[in-house]
């Protein structure tokens, strides 16, 4: 039995605590929006929020995670699809395939929440995702967008 | 969209474990065929194409398999073109395989692979838009008592023109349906499109940002288990033994099967759980005949071919040989291409549930027809009492074409009867079992006459035929033209060269390694073949490898058109910023001509791709947004093989297994792409694939010109640029 906070919400989980985050979202909370791709923290597919951080939740394990860390799912991002990034990408059409959008969303908000105007070396440093179908023009110009439209005091 | 052809009863269905975390579960529809009511509420279809609800929605059905190429959207754009609806009221859903089968193949092909999606279906939905539209218009004209004649169509409303008066689609979609679908109808002159050709955003857009998109992996069905799969890594090799009594007690674990010679299965409550378990489960393995297999013994039996008698003659004009012969001025040279992984971001994966009545599947596949027909061998039940849902693939890239997943899938439900089971392949899996892009070699060699002309070409390839791997019995000791692909002088996708003396041919050379279509197939190597040698002639006749390949190309001018677009667009005839170099290439297959030009600097040994200009002309384009997304996605998927790319076998197996050790290109390498769609009308060709031929060479014939190396062979890690 593991605590946690996914997405707003602190729930009693019956999992065996070695089990990688990304499993428990997947497999017992339902929260399929994030993705696995490698299992090696190689691809970034399964990208969430660690208390606002980005983290690749495949080789994280929930024994690891207390109720008071804050977990944000792709599906935790917004009630809507309201969030500017999710906006963004929206308005680019960024994704092909899509397996690895939320994953490539999580990690440019993340980006964003910590350097709300990156530059394209901020960006380069930062979005380590791989997307095989070949999105990366459209990400960098999206994260570029949100930025454009995002409160200067970043919200967190 | 939704996953079932409204023919097929759908009963509402909540979907995700909501047990322990209760609330999150996910409303989705699911066909369930075993309900057999016929629902009174379900929209009239107007044809196999069309249903129109009774508030307009248009829901176009689909065939071919949206898998991130954006076809799902430019297939609608050709149904909606001719239909006149109104584009916001479009959705669209997937045709059911089964249903295509009991209804005399109503919906052609679902094969979804070598950029057909729009090409080879467009002139039927076009004919099933118009056929609707004239459905639709009698059944207003019937009720207005009115010659149909007299009406007309636009934005989903008929206006009978004398009177003015106007009904919307969806109020005269039941009348339509029960009208005699017109015998003939006439297509628009692509000059009245409206649609086609206007780069409308994608239909499949907003789900792909919030987690809602339901691809093959993250289907739940009540009641499902979780199996993973583990094969035998040595090609050619079987399981010898297994210990189940190890890990039969694992937390989940419900079945632990050998479901073939060289493939274990365990079954669990969570895939989590399968996984562990397989991890722990001992296996000894029967390795087999290809132990002594690796990648050195593999480039010496291709070596061989390249000398070797036996060959099939593709091209052939005049005597290259003879003239090569005589030849004062000529070069040689050996390219390889080395096997890829197609590394889908969402491993293999398809879910079955079977009773000696029904089998069922559930899977991202690029071909549903090939799945039914799987399906329905490998339950031992008729084609009739099989059906095949398809899913979203997270890639596809030619991977998906091969449904060995699906009869994997079958295997284990069978041993489960009534029981939904998923089965989803580890990445390592994926990485290591194939198939896999074939490795090849090629040995070109070229004569010039004193003035620099090109005056023969010698061509030899030697590597696996794919045909001959997927079909052995029809290939039985016969040519495979698709090796072929780009160069040849028959085929649709031909040579943009005039050589008077040309000699082109392969060595078949098979391996006990499963050849696979890999995004670009064949045109990924022919293309560096060709075009860097091409670059190689002209530094050896001294002439500038643009006004080299212009004077070969004067009966070709559709290539010629693409490759002057990219030397216009990289500014060829202007000297490149200090320290840049510029390469460039062209090429033609999937029924387009493509041309790339590339800017690069080499520091140190360190490679910057700066700039890539691409050009294409599919004949006629559909949506222009999407193509230059393609364009930039062909870039990507072609240059990671090209800097990365490359699988490697030792001990008869793949040494590569995840992206830490076969890397793909990332965001920080990905350089500028300015995109030039510039098609000529009078024919279709397709855009998914052709550009990945161009990038590379283009990259490589810039690399010579920045640190005058050749570089003959992939991937670019593998070689020093200092």
């Amino acid at each position: 039995m593991v605590r946690l906070t996914i997405n707003g919400v602190t729930r009693d989980i019956e999992v065996d605590p070695s089990t990688p985050l990304l499993w428990v979202l997947r497999e017992q909370a339902g929260l399929t929006g994030t993705k696995y791709g490698c299992g090696v923290a190689q691809c970034g597919a399964c990208t969430v929020h660690l208390d606002g951080n980005p983290v690749r939740s495949c080789l994280l394990p929930v024994a690891a995670l207390t109720e008071d860390q804050k977990i944000t799912t792709i599906e935790g991002l917004s009630a809507d699809g309201s969030h500017p990034v999710q906006q963004a990408w929206v308005k680019l059409d960024v994704p092909q395939c899509g397996y690895c959008q939320s994953g490539m969303i999580m990690a440019a908000v993340g980006l964003l929440q910590r350097n709300p105007k990156p530059s394209d070396a901020d960006i380069d440093a930062e979005m380590t995702n791989i997307c095989r179908c070949g999105t990366y023009i459209r990400v960098r110009e999206a994260i570029k967008l949100a930025a454009s439209n995002l409160p200067v005091t970043p919200s967190t | 969209m939704t996953l079932a052809a409204t023919a097929v009863s759908r009963r509402n269905f909540l979907i995700g474990s909501a047990s322990a975390v209760g609330g999150l579960s996910l409303g989705f529809h699911i066909p369930d065929v075993l309900a057999t009511t016929p629902s009174a509420a379900m929209p009239p279809e107007v044809n196999a194409w069309v249903v129109i609800k009774p508030d307009d929605t248009v829901v176009i059905r689909m065939a071919r398999t949206e898998m991130g190429q954006g076809s799902l959207t430019g297939l609608a754009q050709l149904v909606a073109e001719e239909l006149e609806c109104d584009w916001s009221k479009v959705t669209t859903e997937y045709a059911l395989p089964g249903q295509n089968v009991a209804r005399g193949r109503v919906w052609g092909s679902f094969v979804t692979g070598g950029s057909t999606a729009i090409r080879g279906s467009q002139e039927y939905l076009r004919k099933g838009g118009a056929a609707a539209r004239e459905m639709l218009i009698a059944a207003a004209a019937a009720n207005w008592k009115v010659p149909a004649a007299e009406c007309f169509a636009a934005d989903s409303v008929i206006t009978h023109r004398p009177s003015g008066r106007k009904v919307t689609f969806g109020v005269v979609a039941t009348a339509a349906a029960g009208m005699t679908p017109p015998e003939n109808v006439t297509l628009k002159d692509p000059k009245e499109w409206k649609l086609i050709g206007k780069p409308v955003a994608r239909l499949d857009t907003v789900d792909k940002t919030n987690g809602k998109q339901i691809f093959g992996a993250d289907l739940q069905l009540p009641g499902m288990l979780n199996a993973t799969v583990r094969a035998c890594p040595i090609f050619g090799g079987n399981v010898k033994s297994f210990d189940e009594a190890a890990v039969a007690r694992m937390p989940g674990v419900r079945k632990v099967l050998q479901i073939d010679a060289r493939t274990m299965v365990v079954v669990a409550d969570t895939w989590w759980q399968a996984k562990t378990a397989m991890d722990a489960l001992p296996i000894v393995w029967d390795e087999g005949p290809n132990i002594g297999m690796s990648s050195e013994s593999i480039a010496a039996t291709l070596k061989e071919g390249l000398e070797a008698s036996d060959a099939f003659i593709d091209a052939e004009v005049g005597d290259a040989p003879a003239v090569i012969a005589k030849a004062t001025r000529k070069i040689s040279a050996v390219y390889a291409y080395p096997f890829q992984a197609h590394a889908t971001m969402e491993p293999m994966n398809a879910t079955a549930r079977y009773t000696p009545q029904k089998c069922e599947v559930w899977a991202p596949t690029q071909n549903g027809e090939a799945a039914l027909t799987v399906a329905a061998e490998t339950a031992g039940l008729p084609v009739q009492q099989c059906e095949v849902y398809k899913l979203h693939p997270g890639g596809g890239f030619g991977r998906r074409a091969v449904q060995d997943f699906v009869r994997q899938a079958v295997l284990v439900a069978k041993a489960i009867p009534g029981t939904p089971v998923k089965l989803l392949w580890t990445r390592e899996e994926d990485m290591v079992q194939g198939p896999f892009h074939p490795t090849s070699q090629c040995k070109l060699t070229g004569a010039l006459d004193d003035e620099g002309n090109l005056t023969a070409l010698r061509v030899r390839i030697a590597g696996p035929s794919i045909a001959a791997h997927v079909r052995p019995e029809a290939m039985q000791g016969r040519k495979d033209s698709g090796v072929f692909h780009g160069l040849s002088l028959t085929d649709a996708d031909h040579l943009g060269y005039n050589v008077d003396n040309l000699l082109i041919d392969h060595a078949m050379r098979n391996l006990p390694i499963p050849p696979g279509y890999w995004r670009g197939v064949n045109l990924n190597q022919n293309a560096v073949y060709l075009e860097c040698f091409i670059d190689e002639l002209a530094h050896e006749a001294g002439v500038d490898p643009l006004v080299f390949r212009r004077k070969l190309m004067t009966k070709h001018p559709k290539h010629l058109a693409v490759l002057d677009a990219v030397a216009k667009g990289i500014g060829w005839e202007t000297p490149p910023p200090k320290g840049v170099h510029r390469g460039i290439a062209q090429f033609m297959g999937y029924g387009s001509y493509v041309a790339a030009a590339a800017e690069v600097s080499v520091t140190a040994g360190q490679l910057k791709i700066h700039r890539l200009v691409a050009a294409s002309d599919m004949g006629y384009n559909v949506n222009p947004a999407q193509t230059v997304r393609q364009v930039e996605g062909s870039f990507v998927f072609g240059l990671s093989a090209l800097l990365y790319g490359g699988c490697t076998v030792q001990g008869g197996r793949m040494v590569e297994d995840n992206f830490h050790t076969y890397q793909v290109m990332r965001l920080a390498e990905m350089p500028a792409v300015d995109t030039h769609i510039v098609p000529s009308g009078g024919f279709w060709g397709g855009v998914g694939e052709p550009t990945i031929a161009v990038g590379t060479p283009a990259v490589l014939n810039a690399i010579f010109a920045a640190t005058g190396k050749r570089i003959r062979s992939l991937p670019l890690k593998n070689h020093n640029l200092a």
